[in-house]
């Protein structure tokens, strides 16, 4: 890549970000709603810390690590969506006519999405320390806590590009909501795996690379520098990229074809 | 600074050249159907006929945004099928829908439009606002775009087209839907990119009037093949004699209209016409209106209204395809390219 290339990953990622700054509906709620949820489940399930085996003392602390996942799914949605409408307007064209590669359109639309992921965390963060929830991995584990979040944004993004590129359909999008929220609650978001006491959700736990995003970050609160939840979550995170991205990449191909 | 020298980097005179051009559809209808056009260097060629009837398709084909079935084509010197990125150095498009970004403001598409066609990060606010300015959206330049008119998305548009100086510019339908003013001044645009810049311009359009000012050759398209070609004045030349038509003060008396207006139409036939009027296409050497107002005064037909019509590109096309141009349209073409950029395989 060279300084031009450069320059245009910025300003599409510039625009993806401004777009989303922009679009208050879409951009509020992937701040708000995951504090208010983990509002209401910190008061309704602070009891749950008196199960014995349970890792911490503060809800608040354990469930802090949900709104970074819950903040990755808003940002995946909001960049696919703003991706499909492109398609759909016609702004792809537009983007086609230019001198622009395929691998810096995704490069700046993912960029945006990070970039949004990003004032999400320094917003959770803020919240999380504002609200008295213990950080074990110290002052160390912040920029760390901060490259999960981006790398769990990345991943999650590819995702929202890949399916957007698929479907060209803002609306066919945003009605995958409730498919990423499902991933979600069958995870490990209000319970740790081995306190599940249902075997069949403890399995889809399991399974679900949900789980291990969620521990990746948590561990970073509630235990400091845990080699393999990290391990897990920045592997869960380099795989999901890695399939998504590929992905996103041959779709590209079908969706911004040029002669 | 000067957008263009109308000069095309292949060295071509000749800025486009089609060659039997075919687009068939996977699941749909040849749409494109062997078509040949030239257009040189400095020239407004208009692409003129109804909805489908292949002039979005051409256009997407000529812009290397969609892949040819057959033929061949040449923009700018460059091959579209092999020379794609050469071809994109050298024109610009508004395509048939002004696809903006409602969130950012006609100043943030400049930046953007400026960095991806790799202008100077020095020159890209310049280039901008001069282009700006140009197309008279100054005032309304920090505004976002999703507040603005169509006529001003349309001259965004242009004006984004514009940025990295193409030699050659495609306007696909530039003024459908746009008020009379935004039109007239969208037009005035047009020519003086031709005239001041010797931009080549190939502009699709359904309107008659449009073509008609602004081009100096027509292509008429119906079907997917281009049924006339020449300057307007050749195309209207070639219908011959003006028509008239007249509406009888009592309609009791269209049947002697009728029988007195035959005389003057070639071989006796009358043109479509509405309600009670009656419409014939004069014959060669015929005695103008005055003859045909002296003869029907003689059968003591009263007229309501005569109208004499000279012959017009929607004449043109009647005569070359048996239908109007105004709703001759057969449906939503770039629908079609759409569908056929999704089934691409990759």
């Amino acid at each position: 890549m060279n300084r031009v290339h450069y320059q245009q990953v910025y300003e599409v990622a510039r625009r993806s970000f401004l777009r989303s700054l922009r679009q208050p509906a879409t951009m509020f709620p992937s701040l708000i709603f995951p504090l208010f949820l983990l509002a209401v489940n910190t008061a309704g399930l602070n009891a749950t810390t008196n199960i014995p085996g349970f890792p911490t003392d503060s809800y608040l602390t354990f469930a802090l690590a949900v709104p970074f996942i819950q903040g990755g799914i808003f940002a995946l949605l909001n960049s696919g969506t703003d991706l499909a409408t492109d398609i759909e307007t016609g702004f792809l064209n537009r983007l086609a006519l230019t001198p622009l590669g395929g691998p810096s359109l995704l490069a700046g639309t993912l960029g945006g999405a990070m970039a949004l992921g990003l004032v999400q965390s320094a917003v959770y963060i803020s919240v999380g320390f504002a609200a008295g929830a213990t950080f074990e991995a110290g002052l160390a584990g912040i920029p760390v806590l901060i490259l999960l979040a981006l790398s769990i944004s990345f991943s999650l993004g590819c995702i929202g590009t890949y399916v957007a590129l698929r479907v060209g359909n803002g609306e066919a999008m945003q009605s995958l909501f409730p498919v990423f929220f499902v991933f979600l609650f069958f995870s490990s978001m209000a319970l740790p795996r081995d306190l599940i006491e249902q075997g069949w959700f403890r399995t889809i736990a399991d399974l679900n690379p949900v789980s291990y995003l969620i521990e990746g970050v948590r561990s970073l609160y509630i235990v400091g520098f845990d080699a393999e939840a990290l391990g897990a979550a920045f592997g869960i995170c380099a795989l999901l990229a890695t399939i998504f991205l590929t992905a996103a990449s041959f779709s590209l191909r079908t969706r911004l074809v040029r002669t | 600074m000067s957008f263009s020298t109308g000069a095309t980097g292949g060295g071509a005179d000749r800025a486009i050249e089609v060659e039997g051009l075919v687009k068939q559809f996977k699941k749909g209808p040849l749409a494109v159907d062997g078509i040949d056009l030239h257009v040189d260097s400095g020239e407004i060629y208009g692409f003129l006929g109804p909805n489908g009837a292949g002039k979005s398709t051409t256009v997407l084909m000529l812009t290397t945004l969609l892949p040819l079935t057959g033929g061949r084509a040449t923009v700018g010197g460059f091959d579209v099928a092999s020379q794609g990125g050469l071809v994109r150095e050298q024109i610009g498009a508004a395509l048939q829908e002004a696809a903006l970004d409602p969130h950012l403001t006609a100043r943030e598409h400049m930046r953007l439009q400026t960095a991806l066609h790799g202008v100077p990060k020095a020159e890209r606010m310049a280039r901008g606002d001069e282009l700006i300015e140009r197309v008279g959206l100054a005032e309304a330049a920090e505004r976002r775009v999703g507040g603005y008119s169509g006529g001003m998305r349309r001259r965004l548009d242009l004006a984004l087209a514009l940025v990295h100086r193409p030699s050659i510019l495609f306007l696909d339908e530039p003024t459908t839907g746009l008020d009379p003013q935004s039109r007239s001044s969208l037009w005035e645009e047009v020519e003086r990119l031709a005239s001041d810049e010797g931009m080549t311009v190939f502009l699709t359009t359904q309107y008659l009037e449009e073509a008609d000012r602004l081009a100096d050759r027509v292509g008429i398209i119906d079907r997917g093949s281009i049924v006339a070609e020449g300057t307007p004045q050749q195309l209207k030349s070639e219908i011959g004699e003006p028509a008239v038509e007249a509406t009888p003060a009592d309609p009791a008396d269209r049947a002697r209209l009728v029988e007195v207006m035959c005389r003057f139409s070639e071989g006796g036939t009358q043109l479509d016409a509405e309600g009670e009027a009656v419409s014939v296409r004069l014959a060669p050497g015929h005695n103008g209106l005055q003859g045909v107002l002296r003869e029907l005064d003689a059968a003591g037909v009263e007229l309501a209204d005569l109208q004499l019509h000279q012959p017009t590109l929607d004449d043109v096309f009647l005569d070359k395809t048996g239908r109007k141009l105004e709703g001759a349209g057969e449906g939503p073409e770039a629908e079609q390219a759409t569908g056929e950029r999704e089934a691409v395989p990759a």
